[in-house]
């Protein structure tokens, strides 16, 4: 089975493309009454494309090596598509209710989730650019789709400009990075970089390339367009942006930088060493006073990507298994979170503001209590799965000797816990706001998962550490 | 498996969750919930506390092992395992857990009137972290433990607590998160160093000197919160005055005792060189709280408030006890720590009647109630003279023992750690006089109620572990005396081997 071409390692990729553009044509017949019935289509490719990334073949190399299928990436791409699913399912009712009727949506979310997909297992600089560009244009549409409404397409045309120039850094880097180890394969450049003393242009071509991918995954200081976009944007569409391409974005900039870079890695550890710090203290501080909760979550997953890079920064297997479960986690976390955000709204209307959230645990007391559980365990409480994934990434960076960062990943997170705890805090100790109206059943069971997997995670770490560690064990020797 | 043929701890740990997970699935209206929940509470910890008596009648009192020993894998590859057992240090504690939530129940019967299903659910997760902590033995599941507890008592105090309860909860909280923290360094050092979290093997870790300073800070920042040693002793007055009386009860008689049990269980035996070298600084910290504390006291104004700051007082003593590093100073903590947990626990209730029946906690406003109230005056009599330290109750035993430690280590110390009893009786006897003696005045008092059967049902444990301990100390001690021998020939022989590794 080895030829160069191996198209079936890539057979998840085609499926999904296929029956996006399929869902096109169907949608487009169809038109205005359509929405429903592709979303529930787009979610049904979104299971088949996991479940045939499952069981793909691995590892296993395609297109003449532009293309690589291991533990990694079949990791990496699971929770994608799981995170794009769940979003999928909070927009349902989302959409529903806002009359945003516009079946390009779940379509897009199909294109988008193509893209991450294809970029977690590109093994050329060039394959990678092209799945960084094609989920990026569908999620500066998507960031815009409210197109009447004002704050939505700022949101849009803001991420738009900002995610350009951050494309066009990266591809600067590339091509930097072409110029001086004369190709773009990562095995190429992996035997340029090894290759003696690095040339400055590599350096450099380094430095841009983390930089690009440092604003996908909005850590400071590339992260100012985190909280306007997440604030703007319709809030499933928020949802979409905390989890998949992040998690996307952070397995690229893994496989990048563990890879072809593997051999600077003393220069790319204090960039990230950097970036992490100053996410840990922006996302703690800055969240402090904010009123608007999606503005919260923004500078909470700000902080959260810092956490993670953490344990990238110590590196290793233990690091990037850190990474990936920390990823993992938050997640699950995060999509829940936006779960009961879509939750808040009353009379029709969407409830944005935190001091909404007053007294719901008199209102709504399941909502509630999954959200405050949600909560701690974002705070890292144990014995809530928040606290594993800190306790991982710390782990990873005191075997490495990094105790600042672990020193200053403490500190933070005190700070943090106290916005998480002001919504814990609302939610139980204040008198009522006012009803929301009631939970759509879709939302609920994402509430829930997220809920219970909080709770349960202590019960049974083992299989999701054992597969985290053997897709870190692909990632340093394929 | 143990010794009883059936996991006998991890039944007692988890059994209130079972509980709790009962009270959350009842539906129906609010008098079946309410009614179901207190209930419902009540047996679940009546039979954990009869099952944590099991514990007590099969504990092997010559032995210094860990017993009743569990171990499971969980975490795959990595060391850290599912290990709980007891030995001397613990197993009184656990028993003064179990004893606690009961009784905790049975005091929030009537008087907390709203979300009682939350609140019981509340009660039943503590109990399950606290005696958690107390059993585990691996150093992550301890800490998973210690830290768990923040949640449930977050709610509890922020819930159903006072006024100022919002400040006081977020103020506990941090606190204490920021203490942790560090600890969780020292956690993760620790099992990167030796390989693994399991607390027996840890005990026989040896580590370099300056390896124990940095990991004695990391767990001193985590302990000294919680104990809690001055200065860092300010969240508890918020913490105590605003949380509701069971949330009070709980904190003086359990929460508190987390740090010195840490202190007990980490910082001396694993830590033997960075103990003896900080021994100073604690003492001065300790008898600054006995001295400082005890005079904050003489000046509040509120009965609750007046009990935290005595807390600290005697929380300070069980600290300078710990340090000496001698049979009596040690025991006397320990036996300290569990007098202070059923004497403060029990003032705090006393506090709660009061206040459940004038909702104010104000001193000035009683004066003169033992004419009305002759039950409560004379349990109230008799926890004060247990918080003094009058012979023949449970405190004067933890105090005597901690001093004579003292004694033995610099006498100016002992002479600090003895003024504190003397301010304590001022403060305890002064408060007493204001609130129960005098002429009966105010009118709104003249029609005060004495103790209801399930208020005396709340007491009577209290009063009788008071008295029992105070006269017949060595039903206790025995427990503890073989661990606590063993816990100094350890040290001291830790000592002599790292002595001997320098050269000298």
């Amino acid at each position: 089975m080895e030829g160069i071409l191996n198209w079936h390692a890539a057979l998840p990729e085609l499926v999904l493309a296929l029956a996006a553009m399929a869902l096109l044509m169907l949608g487009v017949l169809l038109h205005r009454s359509a929405r429903e019935m592709v979303s529930l289509l787009a979610l049904a490719t979104l299971a088949l494309t996991a479940a045939l990334v499952l069981g793909s073949d691995r590892p296993l190399s395609a297109f003449g090596d532009l293309f690589l299928v291991d533990d990694f990436a079949v990791f990496v791409k699971t929770a994608v598509l799981g995170a794009a699913a769940l979003a999928l399912v909070l927009s349902l009712e989302w959409n529903r209710r806002e009359r945003l009727d516009r079946f390009e949506y779940p379509i897009l979310v199909l294109f988008a989730s193509l893209g991450m997909i294809m970029m977690v297992s590109a093994n050329d600089l060039m394959s990678l650019y092209l799945g960084l560009e094609l989920s990026s244009l569908a999620l500066y549409v998507l960031a815009a789709i409210q197109r009447d409404d004002l704050r939505a397409s700022e949101a849009g045309l803001k991420y738009f400009v900002l995610g350009a120039l951050a494309s066009a850094i990266t591809l600067y880097g590339m091509s930097l990075t072409y110029g001086f180890a004369g190709t773009t394969r990562y095995d190429g450049i992996a035997a340029a970089v090894a290759a003696g003393p690095m040339a400055t242009g590599l350096i450099v071509g380094l430095c841009f390339v983390t930089a690009g991918l440092a604003f996908k995954i909005s850590a400071v200081p590339f992260h100012m367009w985190t909280p306007d976009v997440y604030e703007g944007a319709p809030t499933p569409v928020t949802a979409f942006f905390s989890v998949a391409p992040k998690f996307a974005a952070i397995a690229v900039l893994m496989r990048v930088l563990a890879g072809p870079f593997g051999a600077a890695v003393a220069q790319w550890t204090q960039i990230l060493v950097l970036l992490a710090i100053a996410s840990m203290l922006v996302g703690a501080f800055a969240a402090l006073r904010q009123a608007n909760i999606k503005r919260l979550m923004a500078y909470s997953s700000i902080g959260h990507v810092g956490y993670a890079l953490i344990g990238f920064a110590a590196g290793g297997e233990e690091g990037l298994r850190a990474v990936l479960l920390y990823m993992t986690i938050y997640v699950v976390m995060n999509i829940s979170v936006f779960g009961c955000i879509v939750a808040m709204h009353r009379q029709g209307v969407a409830c944005e503001r935190i001091d909404d959230l007053a007294g719901l645990s008199d209102s709504a007391p399941g909502l509630a209590f999954a959200l405050a559980i949600l909560m701690f365990s974002m705070a890292g409480i144990p014995p809530l799965a928040g606290f594993f994934a800190k306790l991982w990434v710390f782990l990873a960076a005191i075997e490495a000797g990094l105790w600042p960062l672990a020193f200053v990943g403490v500190l933070a997170s005190v700070v943090s816990a106290f916005y998480y705890l002001r919504i814990v805090k609302l939610m139980y100790f204040d008198t009522p706001a006012g009803a929301f109206a009631p939970l759509h059943s879709g939302v609920a069971v994402v509430v829930a998962f997220g809920g219970v997997f909080s709770v349960g995670f202590v019960l049974l770490p083992s299989p999701l550490l054992m597969v985290a560690g053997s897709a870190a064990r692909s990632l340093l020797a394929p | 498996m143990s010794s009883v043929g059936f996991p006998l701890l991890s039944l007692i740990v988890f059994l209130p969750l079972v509980g709790a997970a009962i009270i959350a699935t009842v539906r129906g209206d609010e008098q079946t919930v309410s009614s179901n929940a207190r209930w419902t509470a009540l047996w679940t910890s009546l039979i954990v506390f009869f099952l944590s008596l099991v514990l007590w009648a099969r504990f092997d009192r010559s032995s210094a092992d860990f017993q009743f020993v569990e171990r499971a894998a969980w975490f795959g590859d990595l060391a850290i395992s599912y290990h709980v057992g007891v030995d001397g240090l613990s197993v009184l504690f656990v028993l003064l857990s179990t004893a606690l939530t009961p009784v905790c129940v049975v005091a929030s019967w009537e008087s907390v009137e709203s979300k009682l299903r939350e609140y019981m659910i509340a009660f039943l997760v503590l109990e399950t972290m606290m005696v958690g902590m107390f059993v585990a033995l691996d150093l992550v599941i301890f800490y998973i433990f210690f830290e768990g507890v923040l949640i449930p008592m977050f709610l509890i105090i922020g819930v159903w607590g006072g006024s100022r309860r919002t400040y006081a909860a977020f103020k506990f909280f941090l606190f204490t998160l920021a203490g942790s923290v560090l600890m969780l360094l020292a956690v993760i050092w620790l099992y990167l160093d030796a390989g693994t979290s399991d607390i027996p093997v840890l005990l026989d870790h040896p580590l370099s000197r300056t390896a124990q300073t940095w990991l004695f800070l990391a767990f001193f920042a985590s302990f000294a919160v919680k104990v809690p040693m001055w200065p860092l002793h300010t969240w508890l007055p918020d913490a105590h005055v605003e949380a509701p009386t069971a949330g009070s009860v709980i904190l003086a008689g359990v929460l508190l005792k987390m740090g010195g049990y840490g202190f007990l269980r980490f910082s001396l035996p694993m830590l033997p060189e960075a103990s003896v070298d900080f021994a100073p600084f604690v003492f001065a910290l300790s008898a600054i709280a006995v001295v400082y504390t005890s005079l904050v006291a003489l000046a509040q104004e509120d009965i609750k408030k007046l009990i935290a700051y005595s807390s600290v007082a005697h929380m300070g003593l069980v600290t300078l006890g710990l340090f000496t590093f001698t049979t009596q100073g040690i025991e006397g903590a320990l036996f300290q720590m569990l007098s202070h947990g059923v004497v403060s626990a029990a003032l705090f209730l006393c506090v709660g009647v009061i206040y459940d029946r004038m909702h104010t906690r104000e001193i000035a406003a009683y004066g003169g109630i033992a004419h009305r109230m002759p039950r409560y005056a004379v349990l109230f009599m008799l926890f004060s003279m247990g918080s003094v330290g009058l012979p023949g109750t449970s405190g004067f035993v933890g105090e005597f023992l901690a001093i004579v430690g003292a004694w033995q280590v610099n006498r100016m110390l002992a002479l600090v750690a003895a003024s504190g009893m003397v301010l304590g009786a001022a403060y305890m006897l002064w408060l007493y006089r204001r609130v129960l003696f005098g002429a009966l005045t105010k009118p709104e008092l003249k029609a005060l109620p004495d103790l209801s059967p399930r208020e005396l049902a709340a007491f009577s444990p209290l009063a009788i572990l008071t008295l029992w301990m105070g006269l017949y100390p060595s039903s206790f001690t025995q427990f503890f005396s073989a661990s606590v021998a063993s816990l100094l020939d350890r040290h001291q022989s830790m000592l002599g081997a790292s002595r001997q590794l320098a050269g000298l």
